[in-house]
């Protein structure tokens, strides 16, 4: 196994990955509830993952196994642990909220599994990330509870002593780009927020009017009952609402499963980030205050001691890595997004069409002269 | 070509022109043109509103006159006025302004004949004149008194200038169904409701029609006691009853949706905003985010015209749905006649049994006389003569007004059912354009819609 984790990433770094097609595919499919076992009060849901890899640390091209929910947070925690100036992408939420929701249903289960595979997708584009000695288990071991249960805890030099920096170190200044990034993220969170609000409000609205052609269109059918001439007219006009309706369910479906989680992942992604950028506060913290310390002790001087040392290269680091998965980050959130609302507009777009056609096929029905009966 | 009985006090004079058309050109070209003198919006206590529609022209043909006069008439504006009603209180109405042009038919120039204003009053009073004498017509229906089917963002004010405009267009249909009619068009009074302003509520009264008109209880009595009832206009009341039912069910279903439909549309005000806040604290991203927000709020506010026209399509529905009334009640008169007609055979029949009991001395129907006359004792053979003589000149009556009923009640069938035949014709026609055009005010929301989000996705393309 691959000792401590390539460092700033010089030549192991993004350009070789990038060399290299699907260096490391990991996606995640959807499979069956395990019926075998007893069913736990957890989600019983496997996931099973075809993993091409042709990167030198995996001994085979083609992996398949199976993980649960459970295993993806323990990643994730794994993650967080022994990376922690990187910023680590979000799950998708662990308790469902709201009573209605069946977490055995079929949309359910695929907007989840929709969110794991993107999980594992930014994991693997990341240049650090996806050398992790966890992540690898991840992918690969047949039995990653017996690995869990070793407790082996691979800690990189810079996992172990930033664990052990603790709090209570007071922040002078903070550099204007990291104080930046802390602004942008909390109105980025803010607005997130609202246009969750506002799509919820907008899926709400479109259920209540879907309500009401629901009712709306049979009524025609009625009237159709009682005419001669207009019966065939009424009776077209029915069947047409009975079509928007229709497609305008399948508008909402497709917003609640493709557009809200999507919010709601990019809310979370952004309060884990401002917790890494605590951590980085505290680092320099950490330096400053040390720092301080000898230059009150005019015995070391002019020499810097070598933990004083230890501590600037671990602020560097950290800010180099931040910066550097700040920018992939503002990169991949604008493609991200960019996708996102296009696709909320092409779902409307979509939906309109049908109406469209439904409503032009009946010109001609309704203009139509009748036979004399 | 039906024509009601030559009445000379009732009937237009007719003018020496040429013929020109068909007798069913009713409903011709829709010319939109401004009236003359239209005053413009003025400020201040009354509100004015500007001209809209001259619709269209009418042509009346009898056979034996061929007499032709071309007209126009409009409603073309509606003012608020006050004034004081009969119990010496102030009140506010609207009044409207009714324009007669004629046509010469040979450049199309109109000239205006006659202009005076009615209230909505005056149209009730018209109608209910019409109810009376012309029992065997399916009178055209007024548009609604007070606002009915409103979902919540348009007004149950009967002052709103919404309410008020689209009723002096129901106003206005409503004088040119009358007017397209070939036997409603040539009352008399009628002509002088568009004709004379002063006066004309006394002539109406003068008339007398209150005292002709069939009490309801009679009608009510009718209805419940008449034995047959021709079956094509029992039918015909039961397709009423429904039709009304159902058109009421859209029309209250409809309002929900309406309602619906704009939430749904003003929500999607607020992307506009939140996009321009988010917009502020992005770089590459801002631009595609900021226009895409203004596209939001032009979907927003694209609902408030689509719902508008919809109304119109509305009040197309609820023409109908008072119609069903108007057909009710050419069913109440037939009912009523018939069972006028039972009543007056039931009476001849039992005079004739009386008479034959007398003549041939035996008693088998109960008889007052033949009561007193076991306690007084027997009437002399002078007497029974008087009493047959009497008896027997009131059956001679009797089958007289029996005959002329039986003639009254044919010609009624036979007229009523003419007018239903083309009322039906009329509903069908009108009802199909009503559709139609309820069905092109999708297509347009729909494609308006495409349009807004299309242009929308091509500003988060640029993102």
């Amino acid at each position: 196994m691959a000792g401590g984790p390539p460092k700033a990433l010089p030549s192991t770094g993004p350009h070789s990955l990038r060399d290299m097609p699907h260096p490391l595919a990991g996606s995640s499919s959807e499979e069956a509830v395990g019926g075998d076992s007893t069913p736990s009060p957890d989600l019983l849901m496997a996931r099973s993952f075809g993993d091409k890899s042709t990167r030198v640390e995996f001994d085979l091209p083609e992996y398949s196994v199976r993980r649960r929910y459970q295993d993806f947070d323990w990643l994730r925690s794994k993650l967080e642990e022994s990376q922690p100036t990187h910023l680590i992408p979000p799950l998708p939420e662990k308790f469902v909220v709201k009573g209605v929701v069946d977490r055995f249903s079929e949309e359910f289960v695929e907007t989840r599994r929709k969110a794991l595979d993107k999980f594992l997708k930014r994991i693997t584009d990341h240049p650090v990330l996806s050398f992790n000695e966890h992540f690898n288990i991840f992918l690969t071991a047949k039995d990653l509870n017996a690995y869990k249960k070793q407790g082996i805890a691979l800690l990189t030099r810079m996992g172990e002593s930033v664990k052990h920096v603790t709090g209570g170190y007071k922040l002078r200044t903070r550099p204007l780009e990291f104080a930046a990034i802390g602004d942008y993220l909390d109105t980025f969170a803010l607005k997130l927020g609202t246009i969750d609000r506002i799509a919820q409000r907008i899926i709400k609205e479109e259920i209540e009017y879907l309500v009401e052609l629901r009712e709306y269109g049979p009524v025609y059918s009625t009237w159709s009952a009682l005419e001669g001439e207009l019966a065939e007219p009424l009776e077209g006009v029915s069947a047409c609402i009975g079509n928007c309706s229709t497609a305008l369910e399948e508008l909402t479906d497709d917003m609640t499963e493709d557009f809200l989680p999507v919010l709601r992942e990019y809310i979370l992604y952004s309060d884990s980030m401002k917790s890494v950028l605590k951590k980085r506060d505290q680092v320099q913290a950490e330096y400053e205050a040390k720092l301080e310390a000898v230059a009150l002790r005019k015995e070391d001087r002019p020499k810097v001691p070598a933990d004083v040392e230890k501590c600037q290269d671990r602020m560097e680091c950290f800010n180099a890595d931040l910066k550097a998965d700040m920018e992939r980050w503002q990169n991949n959130k604008r493609q991200d997004f960019r996708q996102l609302l296009m696709g909320m507009a092409d779902k409307n777009i979509q939906y309109y069409e049908k109406c469209l056609m439904a409503w032009e096929s009946i010109i001609p029905l309704l203009q139509e002269k009748q036979e004399a009966k | 070509m039906e024509q009601a009985p030559p009445d000379p006090e009732r009937q237009l004079q007719p003018a020496p022109l040429e013929p020109l058309g068909s007798p069913d050109a009713g409903l011709g070209a829709a010319v939109g043109k401004e009236a003359e003198g239209a005053g413009e919006e003025s400020s201040g206590v009354d509100t004015v509103f500007v001209v809209v529609v001259v619709l269209f022209t009418f042509v009346q043909m009898t056979h034996n006159n061929f007499w032709l006069k071309k007209i126009e008439i409009s409603v073309s504006e509606a003012e608020k006025r006050t004034g004081r009603n009969a119990m010496n209180m102030q009140e506010t109405y609207t009044a409207y302004l009714i324009e007669t042009r004629s046509v010469e038919h040979t450049d199309g120039q109109s000239v205006l004949t006659d202009s005076l204003w009615r209230r909505y009053s005056e149209f009730e009073l018209l109608r209910s004149y019409l109810l009376v004498y012309y029992p065997h017509i399916v009178v055209p229906p007024l548009p609604e008194k007070r606002a009915e089917f409103v979902w919540h963002k348009l007004s149950a004010d009967n002052m709103d200038p919404d309410f008020v405009e689209r009723r002096r267009i129901g106003l206005e249909n409503f004088l040119l169904r009358i007017a397209s009619h070939p036997i409603l068009c040539r009352d008399k009074i009628f002509y002088l409701f568009l004709t004379q302003e002063g006066n004309w509520k006394e002539t109406v009264n003068e008339t007398g029609f209150q005292l002709k008109a069939d009490s309801r209880l009679k009608a009510l009595n009718a209805t419940f006691r008449v034995k047959n009832p021709d079956k094509r206009f029992t039918d015909l009341k039961h397709y009423s009853d429904e039709l009304q039912s159902v058109i009421s069910h859209l029309l209250r279903v409809r309002a929900r949706v309406a309602d619906r439909l704009y939430g749904v549309y003003k929500v999607h005000g607020n992307y506009g905003r939140v996009f321009s806040e988010w917009s502020a604290i992005e770089k590459e991203m801002g631009d595609g985010l900021q226009s895409a927000g203004h596209h939001m709020d032009v979907y927003a506010s694209s609902i408030d015209d689509i719902l508008e026209d919809e109304e119109h399509y509305a009040d197309q529905l609820k023409e109908y749905l008072f119609y069903a009334e108007a057909l009710r009640a050419v069913c109440r008169k037939h009912e009523l006649m018939q069972y006028d007609l039972e009543m007056a055979a039931q009476d001849l029949a039992s005079k004739k049994q009386q008479c034959e009991e007398l003549v041939t001395g035996t008693v088998r129907t109960f008889s007052l006389k033949g009561m007193t006359t076991k306690l007084f004792g027997q009437e002399t053979p002078e007497q029974r003569e008087a009493r047959i003589k009497v008896l027997e000149e009131q059956i001679n009556e009797g089958e007289q007004q029996l005959k002329s009923k039986n003639l009254e009640g044919r010609e009624f069938v036979k007229n009523a059912w003419a007018d239903i035949e083309r009322f039906k014709e009329q509903k069908n026609r009108d009802l199909k354009e009503a559709l139609i055009s309820y069905a092109v005010m999708q297509i347009s929301m729909c494609k308006k819609g495409i349009q807004v989000w299309t242009n929308a996705k091509e500003c988060f393309s640029k993102m």
